[in-house]
């Protein structure tokens, strides 16, 4: 394409002249391109497909490998913890985008208020976020602990009764939350507030001249503004939390009685504890299949917003 | 009131102003809250009394609650390695330990052999950081600037791989590190089983395509009547100017390796191999726990020094990721 502004000297030299730079160019390109191909193909785009083969094999690494339809996927689903997985899952996304959504969206919101101490607050919240995630869940795990851990002795403070925290099915789902939260809120918060501040001021100006109050602009004017990034960081959330693993592998194990098995978690399980690799690689395709519609819809929104 | 002029009037006139703030301060604000950026609240009602008190009132909470959430932890963290466990277990707990010393530290740098850990990780970060560069770069700059033949078919299922999260092709990436396939290498306990998957980014590809299509074809054009060969034009063109993005994508790429969690769990299983966040995590129950926590401060040190030196590259990456990704 570049090159047809070489002057042409005959018809006949000009055809292999291009052709002979047309393939030289392809293969520099592919010589750039080579490092890249090998491991997206090794260790993305294979596995990719080799997660929907071994979803219909069994296979021991001795013998070839057998296909046996839909067997891996009958097992999985007649497993006992199957249920309590993804409804975990489903649950643990739910309070961690009702907590990791609406308050990093309120936190935004405030300190874009704010004209003091913005940049420590920034720092702070963005802090946890910084840490070694086995970092944050350990330390929470310590102030979990019902006899020595920080929550019970604040509550003590307060006269309160201690709780069990992680050891109780009641509250053991809820307390892998405030972690998630706890870690992962800081970027939430920092993208929104990046958002808002391109909101033109002008829009609440008119605002406040047509006489909204502070709530209806925020409810008229904020929102509005921020629609595209609320969806986009929900759809993100999603897929992220859904693949909540740390979490239990660390803090619960699953326990107590399947109150906190996720889907991975289980996935990781009948692949590394159960020796059933085909049965977790079928839960695997599973969640596969449900994150990809998010994914879609997430890569479908963004795309058509910011070309 | 000017602020600028007023700076050494007001430090030589400190004690005056605190009792003139007294006699009169509620009625007239001596510094009105800055209204340059307009944002949801009206800077009219901002600066009345009321407005300026709910103000006050406002930051003091925010203030006080951020630090409570977020720092108090951390500094329970930092003390909580400096207490005995009997300590740690006395009720009412105590806020600062009784002794100032930093044993738990030195005890869990032996007893864990953070030093090993810490070298691992850090030869993880280190070497996926100069891969993932090395691929990621070339390949973004054949896509976007030579453009070869399939060249959006390459580029479309480099960015399907966005779709798919690691976690749910970790079983089969597991298997392909442990016998890679045509060569029949078994890479696990290898840094390679860490380098190689993490050059496969995607969202790498897409930043840096994203930016070196931005540069004018005029300059590589230039260079190239210059004779220069298109390893040359990349090396001494494309990547002096593109030093922004590849900040982003260093950083991007050793935070994601350091933190990373059920990888380095799958594929380096050997304890002497074992990054920090895993080395930790599976001697967890053994350790009394303020030897535990004073791991847990070691380990997160790292990326607090890289967070407290790249802020700014930090909170860019942060938001070309999500705004634009």
């Amino acid at each position: 394409m570049t090159t047809a502004s070489i002057p042409a000297a005959g018809g006949r030299r000009r055809q292999p002249t291009r052709l002979r730079r047309a393939v030289r160019r392809n293969v520099t390109a592919y010589g750039f391109l080579c490092g890249a191909l090998i491991c997206f193909g090794f260790f993305s785009w294979y596995p990719m497909v080799r997660e929907v083969i071994l979803s219909f094999q069994k296979t021991n690494f001795v013998d070839p490998p057998k296909w046996v339809g839909l067997e891996n996927f009958r097992t999985i689903v007649d497993d006992p913890a199957f249920g309590p997985a993804w409804v975990n899952t489903a649950l643990f996304t739910v309070l961690a985008l009702l907590c990791g959504y609406g308050i990093p969206f309120v936190t935004a919101i405030v300190l874009n208020e704010l004209r003091h101490a913005r940049a420590y607050l920034r720092f702070v919240v963005y802090l946890p976020v910084m840490l070694p995630p086995a970092v944050s869940v350990l330390l929470f795990q310590w102030f979990y602990n019902p006899d020595y851990g920080l929550f019970n002795q604040v509550l003590d403070l307060f006269h309160l009764p201690g709780l069990q925290w992680l050891n109780s099915t009641s509250t053991a789902l809820i307390s892998l939350v405030i972690v998630s939260t706890w870690m992962n809120m800081g970027s939430g918060t920092l993208i929104y507030l990046a958002a808002l501040q391109t909101i033109p001021s002008e829009l609440y100006e008119a605002a406040e001249l047509d006489g909204a109050g502070l709530f209806k602009r925020i409810r008229h004017v904020t929102i509005p503004q921020t629609k595209l990034i609320l969806l986009v960081m929900l759809l993100l959330q999603i897929v992220a939390t859904m693949q909540v693993f740390i979490e239990p592998y660390l803090l619960t194990g699953g326990g107590p009685e399947n109150a906190t098995v996720s889907v991975v978690y289980l996935m990781y399980q009948y692949a590394f504890n159960f020796g059933n690799l085909n049965a977790g690689n079928a839960l695997g395709l599973m969640l596969m299949i449900v994150l990809m519609v998010f994914s879609a819809i997430y890569l479908r929104v963004s795309r058509d917003n910011t070309v | 009131m000017s602020n600028t002029t007023v700076m050494p009037d007001r430090s030589a006139g400190t004690p005056a102003t605190s009792t003139r703030h007294e006699r009169r301060g509620q009625r007239r604000p001596r510094k009105p809250i800055n209204t340059q950026f307009r944002t949801a609240v009206s800077p009219h009602q901002l600066n009345t009394t009321r407005g300026r008190i709910v103000y006050w009132i406002v930051l003091v909470i925010v203030v006080v609650s951020f630090t409570a959430a977020f720092v108090f932890p951390l500094y329970w963290m930092v003390t909580g390695a400096m207490k005995s466990t009997e300590e740690l277990n006395a009720i009412p707990p105590t806020f600062l330990p009784s002794h100032f010393s930093l044993d738990g530290y030195l005890e869990a740098w032996d007893l864990l052999g953070l030093g090993t850990l810490l070298g691992n990780t850090a030869l993880y970060a280190g070497g996926a950081w100069l891969l993932t560069l090395a691929v990621d770069v070339s390949a973004a700059y054949a896509l976007s600037k030579l453009r070869p033949a399939l060249g959006k078919v390459v580029l479309a299922l480099m960015l399907s791989t966005l779709m798919i999260p690691p976690m749910v092709i970790m079983l089969p990436a597991y298997l392909t590190v442990k016998d890679v396939p045509i060569f029949g290498w078994n890479l696990l306990n290898t840094p390679w089983a860490i380098w190689l998957p993490a050059a496969a980014n995607g969202f790498n590809v897409f930043l840096l395509k994203r930016f070196f299509d931005s540069i004018p074809r005029e300059l590589l054009e230039a260079a190239e009547i210059d004779g220069a060969s298109p390893g040359r034009i990349l090396w001494s063109v494309v990547i002096p100017i593109s030093r922004p993005i590849l900040g982003v994508v260093s950083i991007l790429t050793v935070v994601n390796v350091w933190r990373d969690f059920v990888w380095p769990l799958l594929v380096l299983p050997d304890s002497d191999k074992m990054s920090v966040s895993i080395g930790i995590a599976s001697l967890s129950s053994q350790m009394p726990q303020n030897v535990l926590v004073a791991s847990l401060v070691i380990a997160s040190i790292p990326t607090i020094v890289v967070f407290f030196l790249f802020q700014r590259h930090i909170m860019a990456g942060l938001t070309a990721g999500s705004l634009k990704g």
